[in-house]
């Protein structure tokens, strides 16, 4: 299997506060991790450093992406070249229109592989079949991007457009908080469908719900800027089942 | 009233330039608007330019701006241009009635002097219809602008043309009448013209006004417009300023709505030197509405001042107001929304926002509402925001693959749209988002309509 995301000994701050303190990860191609950890641990700094967002300072190590320094790229290189972050909190943008938006994005990609835009009826069935695949409302797409979306229907956006941009790396940062058990089935099943040989996912979450329905090869429990235990499967449930106070003691050496 | 004390040399040049030419003036308009320029040059003497100490002009200094030396254009003189090269408001897919002022003056090259349309809608030359029906002049000229700002008053002393339409009782225009002010000069020149707009009881109509530039000098423009809307009529005034750095505008605009009237203002200043709107509505009937919408996309050093004072005079009347501003460079800018509710006028509603991005430390813009209520069962509100992009909907966009100027492009058409939106002939609407999304991109150089690229 090849190598696509190298992370290694990262280090960040925000504001003189260490968040990372020497974080380590391979992510193969075809492989699902599952980063679990307790609110504040850094799951969603790691994340957002991935997608290039300036939340933290990084004072140390790299993050090699399919052999490419990734801090060489801004955020929408990042994108093109095929990272996804599906977002905690996705981001209202009040008169900017799903379709325009999509639209957008999704020709932008299309340049950056030296494809011509898409057809206005191309594009439209694309939009229909991915809207099938993720059960989003189809009135949300006419209506501006997330703005007086349900909490469900932003997390089921997110996965929408994931399959609309078909990433090689998709990073979901807590898709599954504030989702009920219908919408955790769907945003599960269009994670699973958009699942190939050559892409690989990240799954944050603080809770082993999300997992009953996304099979993890690798979970990592993060735990103070730290990856403390990583582990297949069965480290989730464990988690589950002790909780957090385990590692914590564990990593206080109680 | 206060009596001014000292004329300045500018103001000194205007009233002797209207002795001389007084005469002329007269000849040119009938009985009814010469009244009228007899008390606007008296309250010119009296009042003169506005000046520093005029809070309503505050963010926009008058003095320098007259200092230039403008020549005042007060004969016409024929131009000589091919409409089809170099008119360019020009909206091909756009099925209007056309008629145009070069230099405040009605330009005869588009049509007669007075045209009859279909539905016995009038449209022409001010001067002419001043002669041909000094009844309605006798009944509306005049009548609503208020000489109490000097400018107006100024404007009423040199009247001498500009378009005058008339919606008959009951009658319905569904084609919108495009009115161009084109300046064109070869020289430094200040222009004046008056319009006068009466919709009738029933009435229905609507104008898109398009000011242009087509020279490569200065110009200053200060024009006055009193619009009449009687009961149940409704009108709809569209404005796309769109002139060049060395542009100066003065509009003063004029609303008598009378009950159940229906009016919509949708002022956008794509570009302009120094742009000052003042809009005064005045709702002197029970039931009407008046929306007053602007837009002002400005960037290097231009300047933009919109004025809008709505006055419910009446009970049971409905306004809002929504003007909205992207100011980049050094650009700067001024909101003034004043609503006054007087004593007896209950159940008023009246709503006002204005809403500012700023894309550089340098740009500046001044918002300031003004509410003086005195009625007490009704609903205002207020608000203004000035701000910057929001950076989480930035990362957001750029995070799906959206480069970073496009993103920035995207949410400030985004922005702007809530006011072009209210345009409602889809022809104009798609060549007003056109125009506007070519601003934002920097594509639409001061003088890209313009043949002479005198920028």
């Amino acid at each position: 299997m090849n190598s696509m995301l190298s992370i290694k000994d990262l280090r960040a701050s925000i504001e003189d506060k260490e968040i990372l303190k020497g974080i380590t990860l391979e992510v193969k191609e075809g492989e699902v991790h599952a980063i679990m950890g307790p609110n504040g641990s850094g799951k969603s700094t790691l994340a957002s450093l991935v997608a290039g967002k300036e939340l933290a300072d990084v004072t140390g190590g790299s993050i090699t992406y399919l052999g490419k320094n990734l801090f060489d790229l801004n955020p929408e290189e990042r994108s093109k070249a095929g990272i996804f972050l599906g977002f905690q909190y996705p981001t209202e943008i009040p008169g900017v229109t799903m379709v325009n938006f999509l639209k957008t994005a999704l020709n932008e990609h299309r340049k950056h592989k030296g494809l011509e835009p898409l057809s206005a009826k191309d594009f439209l069935k694309l939009l229909r079949e991915k809207k099938d695949m993720v059960e989003i409302d189809s009135k949300l797409t006419n209506r501006s991007v997330n703005a007086g979306f349900s909490g469900g229907e932003k997390k089921k956006n997110e996965i929408f457009q994931m399959a609309m941009l078909e990433p090689k790396l998709a990073i979901l940062d807590e898709t599954d908080s504030g989702l009920d058990i219908d919408a955790l089935k769907i945003v599960a099943n269009g994670v699973n469908k958009l699942k190939r040989k050559d892409n690989a996912t990240i799954i944050i979450t603080h809770y082993q719900r999300l997992l009953d329905y996304i099979i993890p090869d690798y979970v990592h429990v993060l735990f103070d800027g730290r990856i403390v235990k990583s582990g297949g499967k069965e480290l989730a449930l464990k988690l589950e089942e002790k909780g957090y106070e385990w590692i914590r003691n564990q990593v206080n050496g109680n | 009233m206060q009596n001014k004390m000292v004329v300045s040399d500018i103001e000194r040049e205007f009233i002797d330039l209207y002795k001389e030419n007084r005469s002329m003036f007269e000849a040119k308009t009938s009985a009814p608007v010469n009244e009228v320029r007899k008390s606007g040059i008296r309250d010119f003497e009296r009042l003169g330019i506005p000046g520093k100490k005029d809070e309503n002009y505050k963010n926009t200094p008058l003095q320098p701006i007259f200092r230039n030396g403008y020549r005042k254009y007060i004969e016409q003189k024929m131009v000589e241009f091919n409409l089809a090269n170099v008119f360019q408001c020009d909206i091909p897919t756009l099925d209007t009635h056309m008629v145009l002022l070069v230099n405040g003056f009605f330009d005869k090259k588009n049509g007669d002097f007075l045209k009859e349309l279909p539905s016995g809608i009038i449209i022409g030359s001010l001067a002419a219809a001043s002669h041909e029906y000094p009844e309605l002049f006798e009944k509306h000229y005049g009548k609503y602008a208020s000489h109490k700002d000097g400018l107006v008053a100024l404007n009423s002393a040199f009247a001498q043309d500009g378009i005058f339409l008339y919606v008959p009782e009951g009658s319905v225009y569904k084609k919108p009448i495009q009115i161009v002010n084109l300046v064109m000069a070869k020289e430094d020149i200040m222009v004046q013209h008056r319009n006068l707009i009466i919709v009738e009881k029933n009435a229905e109509a609507g104008v898109i006004i398009c000011d242009h530039a087509m020279t490569p000098y200065k110009f200053l423009t200060n024009s006055v417009t009193e619009i009449y809307t009687a009961e149940n009529a409704f009108f709809d005034y569209v404005r796309v300023q769109n002139e060049h750095n060395n542009g100066v505008q003065f509009s003063h605009i004029f609303v008598n709505q009378e009950a159940n009237s229906n009016m919509t203002s949708n002022i956008m200043t794509l570009h302009g030197g120094v742009v000052r709107n003042n809009v005064n509505v005045l709702l002197n009937g029970e039931g009407a509405e008046n929306n007053s919408y602007g837009l002002y996309l400005v960037d290097r050093k231009q300047h933009v001042d919109n004025y809008i004072y709505i006055d419910h005079a009446k009970p049971n009347c409905i306004s809002n107001q929504l003007y909205k501003g992207v100011l980049d460079d050094s650009a700067t800018g001024a909101f003034n929304g004043r609503i006054l509710v007087r004593k007896d006028s209950q159940k008023t509603h009246a709503f006002q926002a204005n809403n500012n991005i700023l894309l550089t430390d340098n740009a500046k813009i001044n918002t300031k509402p003004q509410l003086e209520i005195y009625a007490d069962d009704v609903k205002c509100s207020h608000g203004a925001t000035v701000g910057q992009l929001d950076g989480e909907a930035l990362f957001y966009m750029r995070s799906r693959g959206i480069p970073e100027k496009e993103a920035r492009l995207i949410m400030m058409f985004a922005f702007a749209h809530e006011i072009i939106g209210n345009v409602k002939t889809e022809a104009l609407l798609n060549r007003i988002n056109d125009l506007v999304d070519k601003r934002l991109k920097g594509e639409l150089s001061p003088c890209d309509n313009c043949a002479m690229k005198c920028y």
